[in-house]
């Protein structure tokens, strides 16, 4: 029942968010607070994260890789796959769900709790199209951008790494990254980052904009965006990977 | 003018409005007084459409707002100025971005006239030159002033102050209650304050109804209040010590 409950009124929220603007500038203008606020200042954690991971995943690799029938360059197009498939695009989103879900909750609860919400409302503005549309539109403008870095350095982290402990030779390396590559994988990525971006700004600003009580309910709304977007995030993971394999 | 009739309004089992009626004159700072959990500021979010009414209406200047659509509540809502009981400025923006911002949302004024209207009411609530001062750098005086003139900056019809002297000193208490009343007076507003203040019972007072566990209770102005038999107002208005010497010394005029 209660599942039915904010189900319902995720629905309904979505819908008034997506009414039409009272003024497409001001929100052309919040979309770009948004895109700054959650793309930009999310690059170095991704940066550093992707780097490493990237290398981890090439050092994992050969030292698993010991039969002298899996060639070298095997290594380089296991560390793309990976990156492609599902480093960047699900567990850096699943990183992102934390970052940026506990900021815009806590930021829309917070609003809310001070009667920030209200003031707009009674200025004659929809406020949950203002709050939370450019939000969702930033995410998933920015966060496609984001994974394509991560991704890329990702690979380039495995490249350092693979070269760096004398796993692999550059040649082989860049022979694996390039070999059997099919463009649709880019695609389910895509796909996947662009619903990912949806339900991380959406679900963490549905529980931002219902928060009610003080300071304890704006941390338990941040704790419940993590949470139900991470446990969504993984679900559609399951379900695009479904469509796009079979 | 806003007529409220025979509005009603229960959270549950819990009836926290039971049929009142009054009308809110234009030109007027009309009060809503009572105690803590009376019901006062529900009356006010019930007028503003933040809570939906269970019986009644609510009528600006003739329209019955809780019966109007979506879009016609907010054409209404653009009339209505709200200062909040913590004045709910936009933290992320300076006091000219928050003035400005209704401004930004209806109207096509260019960016010096938006400009000179911030000023403009930054001059009326005495914070001339704080354009760039964000809410969290001012005292709670200068945020109720603050939000005093955002809630004018769109000229409203009709301006609702939720107990605007809450956690303020009397001095500076008394300088909101002026701004209320000539704001109120200079551009014709219909003003509805929320307060238990009664110093600004008495200063600005042109209209009182007093809310009573939830009912219409009691009607008059400022000067009427002090000499009411009511036993219940009495009770309210009389409960400090300096209030009854003032009583004492109107009854023995």
């Amino acid at each position: 029942m209660n599942l039915f409950f904010h189900l319902g009124r995720y629905f309904i929220l979505i819908k008034r968010v997506f009414s039409k603007p009272e003024k497409l500038s001001v929100y052309m203008r919040q979309i770009i607070h948004e895109i700054d606020n959650i793309g930009i200042s999310s690059l170095p954690i991704i940066a550093i994260i992707s780097f490493f991971m990237g290398g981890v995943i090439t050092i994992q690799a050969a030292f698993g890789f010991t039969s002298p029938i899996i060639p070298l360059y095997a290594l380089g197009f296991t560390t793309r796959e990976s990156m492609l498939l599902e480093f960047s695009p699900t567990i850096v989103c699943l990183i992102l769900a934390g970052k940026i879900g506990s900021n815009i909750a806590s930021e829309i609860g917070s609003m809310r709790i001070t009667e920030q919400i209200d003031a707009l409302e009674i200025m004659g503005i929809n406020s949950a199209g203002y709050l939370i549309l450019p939000k969702i539109a930033a995410g998933i403008l920015i966060l496609p951008f984001l994974i394509a870095i991560s991704m890329f350095l990702g690979i380039f982290g495995g490249y350092v790494m693979g070269i760096a402990t004398g796993a692999c030779s550059s040649y082989e390396f860049i022979f694996g990254i390039q070999a059997f590559f099919e463009p649709w994988k880019l695609w389910y990525s895509f796909s996947k980052v662009i619903t990912f971006a949806f339900l991380i700004t959406s679900i963490s600003s549905y529980f931002g904009y219902y928060t009610h009580g003080g300071a304890l309910e704006v941390g338990k709304s941040s704790t419940a965006a993590v949470v139900y977007s991470s446990i969504l995030i993984l679900i559609f993971n399951f379900i695009l990977t479904q469509l796009f394999f079979t | 003018m806003i007529e409220i009739k025979n509005i009603s309004k229960s959270f549950g089992e819990n009836k926290v409005i039971d049929d009142v009626s009054f009308v809110f004159e234009q030109g007027k700072t009309n009060l809503i007084i009572g105690e803590s959990g009376s019901g006062k500021t529900t009356i006010m979010k019930l007028m503003v459409g933040l809570h939906e009414i269970d019986s009644g209406e609510i009528l600006y200047d003739g329209l019955n707002f809780p019966a109007l659509g979506v879009k016609e509540k907010q054409e209404v809502r653009k009339k209505i100025g709200m200062l909040f009981q913590g004045g709910a400025l936009f933290d992320s923006q300076t006091l000219e971005e928050n003035i400005q911002f209704p401004l930004d949302m209806f109207t096509t004024m260019s960016k010096e006239e938006k400009l000179e209207r911030v000023n403009f009411c930054l001059e009326k609530v005495q914070l001339t030159n704080k354009n760039k001062l964000y809410p969290g750098e001012l005292s709670g005086g200068m945020k109720k002033r603050a939000a005093l003139a955002r809630a004018i900056a769109n000229s409203p019809q009709y301006l609702f102050c939720d107990e605007p002297n809450s956690g303020l000193d009397p001095k500076t208490s008394i300088v909101i209650d002026n701004l209320i009343q000539s704001l109120t007076h200079e551009f014709n507003i219909t003003t509805i304050v929320i307060t238990h203040d009664m110093n600004s019972v008495v200063e600005i007072g042109q209209k009182i109804l007093y809310i009573y566990k939830g009912k219409h209770w009691w009607t008059g102005n400022s000067q009427e209040i002090l000499k009411t038999t009511n036993p219940e107002l009495v009770d309210f208005v009389f409960a400090s010590g300096f209030m009854k010497e003032v009583f004492n010394v109107v009854k023995n005029k």
